[in-house]
C-alpha cells in the first residue's frame, strides 16, 4: 500500500524536526478553528498557502484531496445561503440568498482548506513513525503510542491478505451488487480478516515477549533539534498568534 | 461520518474533545499489556475494511463496522477508533485533527453503550436470537452515530437543520446494510473461532 505520499520528497519541511512542525501546527490548527468572520481565516488560508508553496506537495494528488476534503463544504455552500435566517437578501430571480449565509459559508471553506493545507504541509510531510515517534516526546501517552506503531505497521499487512482473498473470490466469479449474497461475501472476507489478524497479533505478542516487552516501546533513535528547527517553531508561532490577536484588537 | 475542519464552533469542539478524551482514559486504563497487539492489528484490519466499498443500488458506500469494533474490543474501541481517524485525516485528510474529538465521540460511544448492554445474548448455538442482536448493534451504530453527528452540526449552527436531515436519510440504507454485515461477520466468527468474540 502506498499511503505516506506526501512523505516523498526533500523540501524545507521535509528536513524539519517533526516535534517542531507538531508544536506548530496545533495551534496554527485551534486558533484557525476558533476564529471568526472572513479576514483572520483569509489570513490563516494565506499563511497554509506559503506553506504548501515551501512544501511542493505532488500536485494531481493534493487536489484529489482536496476535492475529497471540500465534498461536505459543497453541501453547506448548496443549503446555508437558502435557510440562513438573516437580512439583508441578495436576490438571484426566485432565489433569496443570505449575505450573512454567503458569508458563513466563505468563513468555513478558509477555514477548513486552511487547516487541511497546513496538515498536508506540516505533518503529512514526516512518515508516521516519525510522527508516532514525535508524540512520544511530547509526552502523549505511551500505551497509545504503542498500539499506533503496531497498528501502522500491520495495516499493510493485512491489506495484502485483503487483495489475496479478494483475488481468489474474484476467480470464482464473484460478482458485487445490490444483494444479500454480496454482503455475506464481503462479510466472510472481513471476518476471515479478522480471524487471520487475531492469530497474528497472539504470534506477534510471544514474539514481542521473547524481546522483553514490558508494555511500551523504548526510544531507539532521537531526534536532533538544529537552530533552523528552533528559529521556524518560534517565527511560524509568531505568525500565528499574531493573526489571532489581530483578531481580538480589530 | 466525518465532520470536516472548520465546521464546528468552538464549545462544541472543546466537548468533543473532552468527552472522547474521559473514553480514551477509560479504553487505556482497562487496556492490558498483553491485548496492546490483539487491539492494534484487529484495529489495522478495521481500517483495511473501511476501505472496502460495498454497492448499495446506484451508489457504493464503504463498511464502517464501528458496532463491531464495540462487540470485539468493547472500551479499547475508543483507542482504536480514535487513532483509524488520526490515520485518516494524516494520510487521506478525510475528517479532520481539530474534530478528531467529535468524530471520535460520535463513532465510538455508540457502539461501546450498545455492546455493553446486548454482547451478553451473543451466542454460538443460539442463531437467530445471535443474528438479531448483531444487526442491531450494527444498524443502531451508524444510526446513533449520525445523530451525533447531527447534534455537534445543531449546535454549531441551528440552519444546517436541512444538512442534517439529508445526513440523517443517507445514513439510513448504510446503516440497513451495516447491520447485515455484522451479523453476517458475527455468525462467521462464532462458528469459526468464538475465542475472538467471546
Amino acid at each position: 500500500m502506498h499511503l505516506e505520499v506526501f512523505a516523498e520528497g526533500n523540501s524545507f519541511f521535509h528536513s524539519l524536526d517533526p516535534r517542531v512542525k507538531i508544536l506548530v501546527f496545533i495551534p496554527f490548527a485551534i486558533l484557525c478553528a476558533i476564529s471568526k468572520g472572513i479576514i483572520i481565516p483569509l489570513l490563516y488560508f494565506m499563511l497554509s498557502l506559503i506553506f504548501i508553496l515551501i512544501a511542493k506537495p505532488n500536485l494531481k494528488v493534493f487536489l484529489n484531496r482536496l476535492a475529497g476534503a471540500n465534498f461536505f463544504i459543497l453541501f453547506i455552500w448548496i443549503f446555508i445561503p437558502l435557510s440562513y435566517k438573516s437580512n439583508p437578501y441578495i436576490s438571484l430571480g426566485f432565489l433569496k440568498l443570505s449575505y450573512k449565509g454567503l458569508e458563513y459559508a466563505l468563513s468555513i471553506t478558509l477555514k477548513c482548506n486552511a487547516i487541511i493545507f497546513a496538515t498536508i504541509a506540516l505533518l503529512s510531510t514526516s512518515t508516521i513513525f516519525s510522527l508516532a515517534h514525535a508524540m512520544l516526546h511530547l509526552k502523549f501517552p505511551s500505551k497509545l503510542v504503542t498500539i499506533f506503531f503496531l497498528f501502522y505497521r500491520y495495516i499493510t499487512v493485512m491489506h495484502e491478505e485483503y487483495i489475496k482473498i479478494k483475488r481468489a473470490v474474484l476467480a470464482r466469479g464473484f460478482k458485487p451488487g445490490t444483494n444479500l449474497h454480496t454482503y455475506r461475501t464481503y462479510a466472510y472476507i472481513v471476518g476471515a480478516l479478522l480471524i487471520k489478524s487475531f492469530e497474528r497479533s497472539e504470534e506477534i505478542y510471544k514474539a514481542m515477549l521473547a524481546r522483553g516487552f514490558k508494555g511500551f516501546f523504548p526510544l531507539f533513535e532521537h531526534f536532533k533539534l538544529k537552530k533552523l528547527d528552533v528559529a521556524f517553531a518560534i517565527f511560524a508561532n509568531f505568525i500565528v498568534i499574531s493573526i489571532y490577536l489581530l483578531g481580538i484588537y480589530k | 461520518m466525518h465532520i470536516s475542519e472548520g465546521v464546528l464552533s468552538p464549545p462544541v469542539l472543546i466537548t468533543g474533545a473532552a468527552l472522547t478524551g474521559v473514553g480514551l482514559v477509560l479504553g487505556l486504563k482497562t487496556l492490558k499489556a498483553e491485548k496492546i497487539p490483539e487491539v492494534a492489528v484487529l484495529s489495522s484490519t478495521f481500517f483495511v475494511a473501511s476501505l472496502i466499498h460495498i454497492p448499495i443500488g446506484p451508489s457504493s458506500a464503504h463498511l464502517v463496522l464501528n458496532g463491531l469494533v464495540g462487540l470485539l474490543l468493547g472500551w479499547s474501541a475508543f483507542p482504536a477508533i480514535f487513532l483509524g481517524l488520526l490515520l485518516q485525516a494524516l494520510i487521506f485528510q478525510f475528517g479532520g485533527l481539530t474534530t478528531l474529538g467529535v468524530n471520535t465521540f460520535a463513532m465510538a460511544f455508540p457502539p461501546v453503550v450498545l455492546s455493553y448492554i446486548l454482547r451478553r445474548f451473543l451466542k454460538k448455538d443460539k442463531y437467530s436470537l445471535t443474528f438479531t442482536v448483531s444487526f442491531l448493534v450494527g444498524f443502531l451504530s451508524i444510526i446513533f452515530s449520525a445523530i451525533l453527528i447531527g447534534i455537534a452540526l445543531y449546535f454549531t449552527e441551528k440552519s444546517f437543520t436541512p444538512v442534517i436531515i439529508t445526513l440523517l436519510g443517507a445514513h439510513f440504507p448504510i446503516a440497513i446494510v451495516e447491520g447485515f454485515i455484522t451479523s453476517f461477520i458475527m455468525l462467521y466468527l462464532l462458528k469459526v473461532k468464538p475465542e475472538v468474540v467471546l
